[in-house]
């Protein structure tokens, strides 16, 4: 039914030890947590609770998974057969994504040994109870949207039909999960009255954190399908990526509608031109990482040059990037201690070998099972 | 458990303090903490917060008198034992919770170790312990207003132990009414407010202060819990997103498929062609 292209190559790559070297680094520093505790690789302590893990690991590895819920609602649910090419790379995206969000929170929590406590004792009104949820059931859901490529590969006719009658429900359950889970990462912010920049906080925190991640999930898409096409050999579905790539300009133009709106509304715009450190990452935000690739996505030569997609893409990944260290780290004053966070080295290592796993698992996938198919109108209802 | 009072507060009186810290020993004895290892600060004050160690913590300011001069001004550095809580509204797993009788506590055998409520709470009390691993089991710790004293028909062991009167223990309204005397008896010694008694939506620590509270070291909070917002989030919005959402987009790809039905009966295979194109 479906055509495998991914290329089989020798086993043992010198990119598999570097990977490898990475992610057994991260773990020995690991090893060194769980025994002599947070403190121990860290840089965290009572005044910065939060750091580079949560900044990056968690909220942005949450946004920059978001690739897999915009593509399937596009195929699944908005009548955007077209874009089945790009759909099951986007779901490996998001679900090795996910994974990597599990295992650094497996690091970062205090007692990792208790994450099902989630599950037993309940508190609706933490906004993090909401954040736990969104990431076990999407979770669940994006490892049914993966399994597909499992069934297929080992034969399992009777499951891979199963997953098939059930996968408009599991594109609704995603898509509405995705967005809870985009929203409350901002929510989590929403306690921080005192504490975070008047620029940046605001109760709308989770409607920007959800434009954001809507504008990125195609961004994603690009990046990945520029690499592996570069990495595995195979065509870039350059007109697919420029179509997807049209909504973008939209999201980002309600985003920027958003920011200067809220602002307006609690008159607090005369901040922006205080020329301090939060108002600078405003302005860097709004004119090099939103207004620009709004404006570059919107130009039909941008989307059809792999190049300039490719740029236009990766901005839009850094502007997101950016925003989530703002609101988590860097406008987040504490006014008593005006205390410096630096990630320890050992952080660094600890999320530098989360994310060589990831690419590690997104290699292991297209070589071993069928993750890149054709674009085959007349078998997408097999 | 406390029966003795419906609600216990405490009133600490920055004016009556001498900053002798008996109060911070008397804590430390109390509840067996262990001493810090520390580093002078230049200031009398030490350590430099209330940490897993310590958590009660005299903090030493030195401020400008009205007639020029310098004057110490002495806060009292602990869990503020809110009546809304935002470290309660922001645990996942409850493993905060407000007591009937008036002590946030924490069931340590809940907690995951998210630390959500150090971010949460505006008096950034919570800590935990950075230097235990996975085998002793990291904990939070601050103030618990000893309740184990309280139990058994005590003082905490801070007010009982402070020879300057500036801790005083007993029911929220009536230490309320204390306050007001004590300022309206001496309006020169007092900035006329009471802390604690609106802020944060109210807390079981009332101070009265010689100087304004913002330099005493107290957040500025408005009298709405800091949580307000999170919590309307929580209880309104994301049960409307999660309705709408499964609704919406249910009727959505309806709505599509049912179009594509129809075009692909009448428009033939013109448009389906161009869609699939």
């Amino acid at each position: 039914m479906t055509r495998e292209i991914a290329l089989r190559r020798p086993p043992i790559s010198p990119a598999v030890v570097v990977l490898g070297g990475l992610f057994v680094l991260g773990l020995v520093a690991a090893i060194i947590r769980y025994v002599n505790g947070l403190g121990a690789i860290t840089n965290l302590n009572d005044n910065t609770a939060w750091g580079l893990w949560i900044s990056f690991d968690l909220l942005c590895g949450v946004a920059l998974a978001s690739g897999a819920f915009i593509t399937a609602s596009m195929v699944h649910l908005f009548g955007g057969e077209r874009f089945r090419p790009l759909l099951r790379p986007a779901i490996l995206t998001g679900f090795l994504g996910y994974l990597l969000v599990i295992l650094a929170l497996m690091v970062d929590l205090g007692r990792p040994d208790r994450i099902w406590h989630l599950i037993i004792f309940w508190n609706t009104d933490s906004v993090m109870f909401e954040v736990g949820w969104c990431v076990m059931l999407y979770t669940l859901v994006l490892a049914l949207e993966f399994s597909p490529l499992v069934f297929e590969r080992l034969g399992l006719v009777a499951p891979r039909r199963l997953i098939h009658a059930l996968i408009i429900p599991l594109a609704i359950a995603g898509a509405t999960l995705s967005t809870l889970h985009q929203s409350s990462l901002g929510s989590l912010f929403v306690i921080l009255p005192e504490e975070l920049h008047k620029i940046w906080f605001t109760p709308l925190l989770p409607l920007m954190f959800w434009l954001t991640a809507v504008a990125v999930g195609p961004a994603m898409v690009i990046l990945e399908s520029t690499i592996s096409s570069r990495v595995f050999q195979r065509g870039l579905h350059l007109d697919l990526l420029g179509d997807l790539a049209k909504v973008i300009p939209f999201v980002l133009a309600a985003y920027i509608a958003v920011k200067f709106g809220d602002l307006a509304g609690s008159g607090e715009l005369d901040l922006l031109v205080d020329w301090d450190l939060e108002s600078g990452l405003f302005w860097l935000e709004i004119i090099g990482f939103v207004a620009l690739p709004m404006v570059l996505f919107s130009l039909r030569a941008v989307r059809e040059s792999s190049g300039w997609l490719l740029f236009s893409a990766l901005l839009v990944i850094g502007g997101v990037i950016l925003s989530r260290f703002a609101v988590s780290l860097i406008a987040l004053g504490r006014p008593e201690f005006a205390a410096s966070y630096v990630p320890h080295p050992l952080e660094l290592a600890v999320t530098i070998g989360v994310v060589a796993a990831g690419v590690a698992a997104f290699a292991l996938v297209a070589r071993y099972l069928p993750l890149f198919v054709e674009a085959a109108p007349s078998t997408a209802a097999e | 458990m406390v029966s003795v009072m419906a609600r216990v507060a405490m009133l600490f009186d920055a004016f009556r303090c001498t900053g002798c810290r008996g109060c911070q020993v008397a804590c430390k004895q109390w509840n067996d903490l262990p001493a810090e290892v520390t580093h002078n600060t230049g200031s009398y004050q030490n350590p430099p917060r209330v940490s897993s160690d310590t958590w009660l913590l005299m903090q030493f300011r030195e401020v400008e008198r009205e007639d020029g001069g310098l004057t110490w001004a002495f806060r009292r550095y602990a869990c503020m034992h809110c009546l809304e809580p935002a470290c309660v509204s922001a645990c996942p797993v409850g493993a905060l919770y407000k007591t009937e009788e008036g002590p946030v506590l924490h069931h340590n055998n809940r907690c995951i170790g998210c630390r959500y409520c150090m971010l949460a709470c505006p008096f950034e009390v919570p800590t935990f312990q950075w230097d235990k691993g996975l085998f002793e089991g990291p904990q939070i710790k601050k103030c618990d207003f000893c309740v184990d004293r309280l139990s058994a028909g005590m003082e905490p062991a801070c007010v009982q132990t402070c020879p300057a009167g500036a801790l005083m223990f007993g029911d929220r309204d009536e230490l309320i009414a204390v306050a007001e005397a004590r300022i309206q008896e001496h309006p020169e010694r007092y900035v006329n407010h009471i802390y604690g008694k609106d802020e944060a939506g109210g807390t079981s620590l009332l101070y009265i202060s010689p100087v304004p509270f913002q330099q005493l070291g107290m957040p500025k909070l408005g009298s709405a819990p800091i949580q307000k917002d999170a919590e309307d989030i929580m209880q309104k919005a994301t049960p409307a997103v999660l309705v709408g959402m499964l609704v919406g987009l249910s009727g959505l790809y309806w709505v599509v498929k049912r179009r594509q039905e129809m075009m692909g009966k009448n428009g033939g295979s013109g448009t389906q062609g161009d869609r699939e194109a």
